[in-house]
């Protein structure tokens, strides 16, 4: 299982929990498993996250490895200018 | 790509100041822009606009301009497709509305003629029958629930049910107790805080030149940040395929995350679509004020707690953002980068985005941040004066560090404030005397940075130079920068290497021109391109030596035996084997495509000396110095030049630039005459004090450095001025006018 901090105004879609448990071994499967989950967070999922892992930032990379020794923190989808 | 294992790498190339590329070209007027580009038979495109703030069309008679001689097309909304995805539809809605102009220069119709004096005079013949609508520009008055609302059923499921309909986005970050927090507090300050729209004030206007035939075969020129972006959007806007349309970036005269978006690009296409013939359009200033993205106006409100001693107890941020008459999620950035800079017990941020009637916000540079820095350095600042407290050891005291759990959630790992702090401190800026009315101010600044989807082609040519083939515009130096890290990993001489921007049919995918991106996932990926040449030439030169590759190493640009079994060959030089290639196999070349992460993120301090005219509440800045960890420096008079750029930028937004806008809803000053940008007689030498600190996730150690420095100046200046003054701002820009009247009450 997989720690995943969710940001703020994402928990009253999730039950109100900060922090969900997810069985996932990489990103994609933690998107996907999140969705099923909490369902509410599909149109965020489906516009873009990033996931912050021990604290190096990814945008979107579906293979990235994620275990349940990380820290995994999602974040909104990263724009710069 | 983790960092090399060279903790003492020897480099050569990387970190000397070269001759740029593009300097010649650039001073002596050779170098190509968006407006330089031309074609046999072009037509001159010109678009019609809104005069109103808000308002229905009830009609568009386009009859008069098609009957005028010389008129060979006229477009209007309709003639766009509309794209399903809600992004692309927002861009060509943008670029011709349909049924509601949403601001004051929202484009509405657009003629194709035989030269520009008659397309000028046929937009004129254009009729459009309005029906006015209330209009909304301020963003706490957009909020309230009774607003006239700009567009419906844009909330995100995010906004709670109640609110206005131009509410599109909420966020919420943080971590601790707040209660808890404040109770702990010797002082607490709370603070409202208010910045205007600025707009990101590149030297040139948004131009391109496009042909699309009856085929769906389409090319374009324009300066953009991103060809591929622009590819897509059009692509969308037009109904066609990508694959359809070739898109040439040119040289761009200044982006700053203003050239992320389209504009005038799928307007010419369909101009050309309809006449047959290339259409060139060409912005005027006042279309680049009033139709091209600025970025958000802001209301903040900010409460930090801090112990006599210093330390911050809790902190909380409300931010509301307006990013015009489209959602965006602007705010999201700005509410994660508000309070970065600390380590904080007890943390929250709380952000909103409100449709307004002013023109589609487009990044500018670290969109979002410097204004909630802004707001949040400012507090500090003023906890630091009321608590008779030095606001740099109160800094270092609360820097966030590695361990830290930032206030937006991950735990940082190496990152370089504190050693950015201390640089200041050490700095003889920072303790040199003031005078009379005059202040010092400081701030920090932080950009999160970021990589994205790169492909690079190195091309070893068979004279032994080197062709690089990127696919990103260079906006900041990326092509000289790009050359250096190809000849450090290649080991030939920098000069050998050219550097060239591929047009959207000539490499794969690359992300836009944004983030502080391409220095650092440009570079990674030409790096991992040259080693894949170079493990190509240590075959080939195996195979001549009839020894096995292991045994063949690359050093200082040549291929060397190594290893008991190799033999004593002398060593073949990258030219060498680049002119026998053909007998060897062929064309030797490396790729290397990418999703890069592990951009690291960056912070920056800025001290600023002001003086400020009793009389006049002109404020003179005097001296400015910007320390910032840039990882490793591929090319220090670039990183410098992007210190430089943001501090002035930043300036420039803290003091002088707003869009001002009348009762009417029209903007009032869509000119650089009464839209003041910093010139340099405003300005004193901007110094700079690059710190390397390596980012663990590049292979030289790299980091973004282009967004940052425009993070901090806005608090910088603010501080100084308020401490000049003797009165504390909370309003940008701070005008003379706004400046006098805070210091006469």
């Amino acid at each position: 299982m997989v720690r995943v901090k969710l940001w703020g105004s994402l928990r009253a879609l999730a039950d109100g929990e900060e922090w969900v448990e997810v069985e996932a071994s990489n990103f994609k499967e933690l998107l996907d498993a999140l969705a099923e989950k909490y369902p509410g967070l599909k149109p965020q999922i489906k516009r873009g996250v990033s996931l912050a892992l021990d604290g190096v930032i990814y945008r979107e990379a579906w293979f990235t490895k994620i275990g349940p020794e990380n820290e995994v923190i999602l974040m909104p989808y990263m724009v710069g200018g | 790509m983790a960092f090399d294992a060279q903790a003492e790498r020897n480099f050569k190339v990387v970190g000397t100041r070269v001759t740029r590329p593009d300097g010649i070209d650039k001073v002596t007027g050779k170098a190509a822009y968006g407006a330089d580009v031309s074609a046999p038979g072009m037509l001159h495109g010109r678009i019609l606009r809104s005069p109103h703030a808000h308002a229905r069309i009830v009609s568009i008679d386009t009859s008069a301009a098609k009957a005028l001689t010389g008129v060979k097309a006229v477009v209007t909304g309709t003639d766009l497709a509309q794209p399903e995805d809600e992004a692309f539809a927002d861009v060509a809605i943008n670029c011709l509305a349909r049924d509601k102009v949403l601001y004051d220069g929202h484009a509405v119709a657009a003629v194709a003629a035989t030269s520009k004096a008659i397309a000028k005079q046929a937009i004129r013949l254009i009729k459009v029958n309005y029906e006015k609508l209330p209009h909304v520009t301020d963003v706490d008055e957009a909020m309230k629930p009774d607003a006239p609302v700009v567009q419906e059923g844009r909330a995100l499921e995010t906004v709670p049910a109640g609110m206005s309909q131009n509410v599109t986005t909420h966020c919420q970050f943080g971590h601790g107790d707040l209660e808890a927090g404040f109770a702990k507090a010797d002082k607490i300050i709370e603070r409202s805080f208010k910045t205007a729209a600025t707009h990101q004030g590149y030297i040139e206007p948004q131009a391109c030149m496009a042909s699309l035939g009856s085929d769906g075969r389409g090319e374009v020129w324009c300066c953009t940040q991103g060809q591929y972006m622009v590819r897509a959007n059009c692509a969308a806007a037009l109904g066609v395929e990508e694959s359809q349309l070739r898109i040439t970036a040119s040289e761009i005269g200044g982006g700053f995350g203003g050239k992320t978006s389209t504009f005038i690009e799928p307007v010419a296409l369909a101009l050309s679509r309809k006449a047959g013939k290339p259409v060139k359009i060409v912005m005027t200033r006042d279309e680049v004020l009033k139709a091209t993205g600025p970025t958000i106006s802001t209301s903040m409100d900010i409460k930090i707690g801090m112990t006599k001693d210093g330390r911050i107890t809790a902190a909380r941020g409300e931010l509301r953002y307006s990013g015009g008459a489209y959602p965006n999620a602007t705010v999201d950035m700005g509410a994660q980068a508000a309070f970065a800079a600390y380590d904080l017990e007890a943390v929250e941020t709380v952000g909103w985005n409100a449709m307004t009637n002013r023109p589609k916000e487009i990044p500018y540079r670290a969109p979002g941040a410097p204004t909630a820095i802004y707001a949040v350095e400012s507090v500090v600042d003023e906890l630091c004066q009321e608590l008779g407290l030095d606001p740099l050891d109160v800094r270092l005291m609360n820097a966030a560090r590695k361990g830290t759990r930032s206030s937006y959630g991950p735990t940082f790992n190496e990152i370089g404030l504190v050693a950015t702090l201390e640089a200041a401190k050490a700095h003889p800026h920072y303790t040199a005397p003031l005078g009379p009315n005059q202040g010092r101010g400081l701030s920090c600044g932080f950009w999160f940075n970021f990589g994205g989807n790169t492909c690079v082609s190195l091309n070893i040519n068979d004279d032994g130079t080197i062709g690089v083939v990127e696919g990103n515009p260079d906006i900041g130096g990326s092509r000289a920068s790009i050359s250096m890290m190809a000849a450090e990993e290649l080991g030939v001489p920098y000069d050998k290497v050219r550097t060239v921007i591929a047009d959207t049919s000539s490499l794969g995918f690359n992300d836009i021109t944004d983030g502080s991106r391409v220095t650092f996932a440009v570079g990674l990926a030409t790096i991992e391109a040259a080693r894949a040449a170079i493990k190509e030439m240590c075959r080939r030169v195996a195979k001549i030596w009839d020894i096995d590759e292991e045994a063949v190493i690359w050093e200082d640009g040549c291929a060397k035996p190594a290893g008991p079994n190799a033999g004593t060959h002398p060593p073949m030089t990258l030219a060498e084997i680049a002119a026998i290639a053909g007998k060897t196999g062929g064309p030797i070349a490396g790729h290397h495509e990418v999703n890069a992460d592990g951009a690291g993120v960056s912070f920056g301090v800025h001290l600023c000396d002001t003086e400020v005219d009793r009389e006049t509440g002109a404020v003179k800045i005097l001296r400015y110095t910007v320390f910032q960890d840039a990882g490793k420096a591929v090319h220090p008079d670039y990183v410098e030049g992007q210190m430089q750029g943001g501090a002035v930028q930043g300036i420039g937004w803290a003091l002088n630039e707003e869009y001002i806008y009348g009762e009417d809803g029209r903007l009032q000053n869509a000119g650089f005459l009464d839209y003041r940008v910093p010139v340099a007689s405003d300005l004193p030498p901007i110094e700079t004090v690059i710190l390397e600190i390596p980012n663990p996730g590049h292979p030289y150690g790299v980091r973004g450095v282009g967004e940052t420095p425009i993070v901090p100046p806005l608090a910088a200046v603010s501080n100084a001025v308020s401490r000049a003054a003797g009165v504390r701002m909370t309003e940008l820009p701070m005008s003379p006018p706004r400046l006098l009247k805070a210091m006469t009450g």
